[in-house]
């Protein structure tokens, strides 16, 4: 039977160490909406979205209430959009009536965002990829809900260095289109290298081709849980180091997978995985960087870092495939600069650079995020930032992602501020020596 | 049989158990293990229950709690056992 202890553990992990269910994300497969008629397309996808979530909102809450685990966020994600609305698009006017309908069905659902306006181009693209992706300013910047990515290489296929450059010049649109909130359209668009089908973390969630007609997957958070339980591994080995980090884990990942059974018996809808993946927020203590200082490193950046970081995300990796058979998703460790207070001051004392990030997203879960860049960086350069990262990816077979902030009006010493769990940022200095050259090739 | 458990946590005082159990008996509710610490000189108290016979559903016997609690100045929670099984059972 359970012990008193077990159960003061598990409450106290929600209260003081901010354990969570970061979000429910129910996939909806949009195939079957295809139409040639615009209008009729957008008819489609708003009667299927909204039959299909009804209910996901409610769930979400009497899980909560039942479990007594906080679930932060209710997600959608979709069918990458260029493949549903390919037939029916014919400008990027087109795609914007799309993503409005999409917005608007977020709305009615009550869900906090709709992930899925994607392309996958990561061996060339089709007029309707460089449709959408040519949309993406307007549809970020006149949007609430939506949030967009793109995949542009993976291991297989190799990197589309067209879809990088244009890219490039896409992430400087949607600063420029959202400029009078700090460039935020930024913070809803992700560049992929090898995106994952079943991902339920946003921005860069989408419902994969692969997958069935609807599914749950569940993002399950706790950098404060292994936080605390590092405290008492200070000055021990490496072993019992790991091994405290895999156990605290295990604990996590099994409430995910809990709660995402749940979610699938309430709303009839299969379930797919659980994504365990230590995603700081800025609340205190909820922070990536705090374990990695736990770990023994004055500040995050310092030489080792990229070795805690691959121990730390390894096993992470471990307890949870041992507590979940259906491990899926990103699961590791996210390094979102502006979403983790102790990030943000380890790049306000020197001690982090894009240049020391970029190493880390070599071994962390996936790549270099939230990062508030200074608003005049040239587009150019923005795909080499992307090219490197995809590389990286492509070449360790791993995913990485590139979510870079290139905020209008701001340079090196100032603060951006997006609110909410997005955070603040710093608006860290890029290598400002030229990529020109070899991106217009 | 569905099991929940009910934790009271807060000032030690008389009668928290008595008060407790006394809605708990109204409502059907069987309390199969109780066991409580004391730390700090707060009062921790954890009961093992059989909802079978309850005669409300979950959500209102936990708002009642909640309403209790809140009167003899302690913090009542009710969740699903299957939760702590899960993740403190291999």
């Amino acid at each position: 039977m359970i012990q008193i202890k077990e159960v003061l553990e598990t409450i106290e992990m929600v209260e003081k160490e901010n354990l969570d269910v970061r979000t429910i994300t129910l996939g909806i497969s949009l195939l079957d909406c295809i139409d040639s008629d615009v209008d009729r397309l957008c008819e489609k996808i708003y009667e299927k979205i909204a039959t299909r979530a009804t209910g996901l909102v409610f769930a979400g809450e009497t899980i909560e209430r039942e479990t007594g685990i906080p679930i932060v966020n209710k997600r959608i994600s979709v069918t990458p959009i260029a493949l549903v609305a390919g037939a029916a698009c014919k400008t990027t006017e087109d795609y914007v009536k799309v993503a409005k309908y999409l917005d608007a069905a977020a709305r009615v659902t009550g869900v906090n965002f709709l992930g899925g306006y994607s392309a996958l181009v990561s061996k060339g693209m089709t007029p309707a990829d460089r449709l959408l992706i040519e949309s993406i300013p307007e549809a970020l910047s006149e949007t609430e809900y939506l949030c967009s990515s793109v995949n542009v290489g993976s291991t297989r296929t190799g990197i589309d260095m067209d879809a990088v450059r244009l890219l490039g010049e896409i992430i400087k649109k949607t600063a420029e289109a959202t400029k009078d909130r700090d460039s935020v359209g930024c913070a809803k668009l992700v560049v992929f290298c090898n995106a994952p089908d079943d991902n339920p973390f946003m921005a860069g969630a989408f419902h994969g081709v692969s997958e069935g007609d609807a599914v749950i997957n569940v993002g399950v958070s706790g950098p404060g849980v292994v936080l605390k339980a590092l405290e008492q591994a200070k000055g021990r080995d490496f072993e019992y180091l790991s091994e405290t980090i895999k156990r605290t884990a295990f604990k996590i990942t099994r409430v995910g997978q809990f709660v995402a059974k749940r979610a699938s018996e309430l709303l009839d809808i299969p379930f797919g995985i659980v994504d365990l993946s230590l995603a700081p927020t800025p609340a205190v203590g909820d922070s990536v960087a705090d374990i990695l200082k736990s770990m023994g490193l004055e500040e995050p950046g310092a030489p080792g870092t990229t070795a805690a970081l691959a121990i730390l995300n390894d096993q992470v990796k471990k307890g949870g495939v041992m507590a979940s058979s259906y491990g899926g998703g990103l699961s590791g460790a996210i390094i979102p600069v502006s979403e983790d207070r102790g990030m943000i001051e380890a790049v306000e004392k020197g001690s982090l650079t894009i240049e020391k990030l970029e190493a880390m997203t070599a071994v962390c879960s996936v790549g270099l995020d939230m990062i508030a860049i200074p608003g005049d960086t040239k587009a150019s350069t923005i795909s080499g930032i992307i090219a490197d990262e995809m590389a990286i990816g492509m070449v360790n077979q791993k995913t990485t992602a590139v979510r870079v902030i290139p905020v209008v009006g701001k340079t090196v010493g100032d603060t951006v501020s997006f609110g909410g769990l997005l955070g603040s940022a710093p608006v860290m200095p890029v290598n400002g020596f030229s990529s020109e050259g070899f991106i217009s090739r | 049989m569905k099991k929940a458990i009910i934790t009271v946590v807060g000032k030690d005082s008389v009668g928290i158990i008595a008060k407790v159990c006394t809605y708990l008996a109204e409502t059907g509710v069987n309390i199969l293990d109780i066991s409580q610490t004391i730390t700090g000189g707060y009062f921790n108290m954890m009961m093992i229950c059989d909802l079978t016979g309850n005669k409300k559903d979950f959500l209102a016997m936990q708002d009642d709690l909640t309403r209790l609690g809140e009167e003899i100045g302690t913090v009542i929670r009710v969740q699903d056992e299957a939760i702590f099984e899960s993740m403190h059972r291999i």
